[in-house]
């Protein structure tokens, strides 16, 4: 994506140390998930000898059957995967809906609609009345409270919104011409020209969605609804060292079990990083031109 | 005849304004609406009676958080936070960017990005998981080996000493691989004769690094640095949150640590609220301050 290869030589010193402090770093990267992954494939007792397991002399799945045969954790990631896909549908309806009328230029009324959206991104009612809110509409203890108080993202709207602008504004006066409304234009003309941006979004959002952790705690009681962050939270963060308050787990459960529900909760986004990784690196920079 | 005009226009754009619809109401509702609540701030709310019926008490519960202790203790937690990070993690994605740039296998350079770029899209909950399996004080790995190693450690998650580092840490971890991305970009912006340039001048790489390549971040930096300032106040909230516990909580409560435990747990809905309000007047003012800052430097301004 970058090209900035200058004159080539030959490898000297200096390409040698910055070589090794790169790897250096990615390693520093990279342990911690070796260390947990292995570790929760691992039997207690080995882990207890050894300490730290990078290459488990004998491989087992207790920790998982043992997470399997619960119900809690099969459960929760399903609800995770359900709050994932339904979520970031809810986003990217609501954001390419928002986005593309705003990125029309002689629309009236957009420039107070872009100042009351850019507000919000300076200026929030804070966490006690947005729980009022979110009480008032009775989203409390619902999937919609997971949903709609973060249904759309202000700046991946605007920044969607700049990406709709750099289209040819030519296709659209055609396609009017044609007898196209403007919801065809938006479904038959731009958005199958803005794949790549619509798939970079896409993975933001629902990143951010498998990731959270706060919505649940301010809005949900009902255990069954808990995402697979949650959990983790109590089972690792909560139980450990009996600092935290945890009332769900009288016992501490075995260091394996904790590093089998981190790796569960890390493993999708690890094995599907290889395949989208260009897509979030390109996103950081798309958009960046104002309108 | 004005008017007319505008009818014909909102009529020809009658598709737009209904796909706007869903939009503006999400903002009203979730964003527009909360602002309103504020009002709560300003009366002694009962959720019961709700604001129409709750009795107006002015700047009361202002006036109780400025004059309480924990007042200082939440604003000195909060700078300290942002200053560690300023100081302590802002350099590294720089210095990142740099070295990486100079990388000059593309499949290398391709490689170390990929890598460096995971922790960024790992939860915090996984992150201070995986913190506390390494340092909880009875079967940590690292205070194990620190014991074998003859040193007599404190509980690091306990100890309000290790709070700030350890945060820091963390962030540095998470973020820096990420961050680099907005310094490749301005760093492949650069002329390549200015490197031939520096070159028959006599620079070797890492002189060519330093009066070359950082001098060109050097907008970037500025930017990046003004808008951390102007937003201070807000210095990880989800992390702070899963960090902080009853041991370290002098050095760890930030303003939103404390809203939420005052008013969600313990049901003060008008003092939280107020101060939230006061925590988001500040904000507002730092970032506006950051925007003319940034314009003042020749910069583009991002609002």
């Amino acid at each position: 994506m970058i090209k900035s290869i200058r004159t080539r030589g030959a490898a000297g010193w200096f390409d040698w140390i910055n070589g090794l402090f790169l790897i250096l770093f990615s390693l520093a990267t990279l342990v911690p998930f070796l260390f947990v992954i292995s570790s929760s494939f691992v039997t207690t007792k080995e882990l207890v000898e050894k300490g730290l397991v990078i290459f488990p002399s004998k491989i087992t799945l207790a920790a998982y059957q043992y997470l399997f045969s619960t119900r809690l954790i099969p459960v929760s990631l399903l609800v995770t995967v359900f709050i994932t896909v339904v979520g970031t549908l809810i986003n990217m309806a609501f954001t390419i809906l928002m986005a593309y009328p705003l990125s029309r230029r002689t629309l009236i009324g957009r420039d107070r609609i872009m100042q009351l959206v850019v507000f919000s991104i300076l200026f929030s009612g804070g966490m006690i009345p947005t729980f009022f809110v979110v009480e008032w509409l009775g989203l409390l203890d619902t999937y919609g409270a997971y949903w709609l108080p973060g249904a759309i993202s202000a700046f991946n709207m605007i920044l969607l919104k700049n990406f709709f602008q750099q289209l040819p504004a030519g296709l659209e006066e055609s396609a009017t011409i044609d007898g196209c409304n403007d919801m065809q234009i938006l479904t038959r003309i731009v958005l199958p020209l803005s794949m790549p941006a619509i798939a970079t979004f896409s993975l933001f959002y629902a990143l951010g969605h498998w990731n959270a952790y706060f919505n649940a705690i301010m809005y949900i009681t009902d255990a069954g609804k808990w995402p697979i962050q949650v959990w983790l939270r109590q089972i690792v963060i909560l139980s450990s060292g009996g600092l935290g308050e945890s009332d769900f787990l009288t016992v501490v459960p075995p260091q394996t079990v904790q590093y089998a529900v981190i790796t569960l909760s890390v493993a999708p986004l690890l094995i599907v990083y290889p395949f989208i990784q260009k897509h979030f690196s390109q996103g950081m920079l798309l958009g960046s031109v104002k309108g | 005849m004005q008017m007319r005009l505008n009818l014909r226009v909102l009529r020809r754009d009658k598709w737009l304004y209904l796909m706007l619809a869903p939009g503006l109401l999400y903002f009203i509702i979730f964003k527009y609406l909360p602002m309103f609540g504020i009002v709560i701030a300003f009366q002694d709310y009962v959720p019961y009676v709700g604001i129409a019926g709750s009795k107006w008490v002015g700047f009361k519960h202002f006036d109780r958080f400025f004059h309480e202790p924990v007042f200082w203790v939440l604003m000195r937690n909060t700078l300290l936070l942002g200053l560690y990070q300023i100081v302590f993690y802002f350099p590294f994605p720089i210095m990142l960017a740099l070295l990486l740039n100079e990388v000059r296998q593309a499949l290398f350079r391709k490689f170390i990005q990929t890598v460096i770029y995971i922790p960024h899209f790992i939860s915090w909950v996984v992150v201070v998981g995986i913190s506390y399996m390494l340092l909880n004080a009875q079967d940590g790995i690292i205070m194990g080996l620190l014991h074998q190693a003859g040193w007599q450690p404190q509980d690091a998650l306990g100890s309000p000493g290790w709070f700030r580092p350890l945060l820091t840490l963390q962030v540095i971890w998470k973020e820096s691989g990420f961050g680099t991305i907005i310094f490749l970009a301005a760093l492949a912006g650069v002329d390549p004769q200015l490197y031939e340039a520096a070159k028959m001048d006599g620079a070797n790489r890492w002189q060519q690094v330093l009066h070359v390549s950082l001098p060109a971040l050097r907008s970037t930096i500025v930017i990046l640095l003004v808008f951390r300032l102007g937003t201070f106040l807000d210095t990880g909230f989800e992390q702070i949150f899963l960090m902080v516990n009853a041991l370290n909580r002098s050095v760890g409560d930030v303003f939103d640590t404390y809203v939420y435990e005052r008013g969600l747990t313990q049901g003060q809905f008008s003092y939280t609220a107020a101060v939230g309000l006061f925590k988001s007047v500040i904000s507002l003012i730092l970032v506006l301050l950051a925007n003319r800052t940034a314009k003042a430097f020749g910069e583009e301004g991002v609002y």
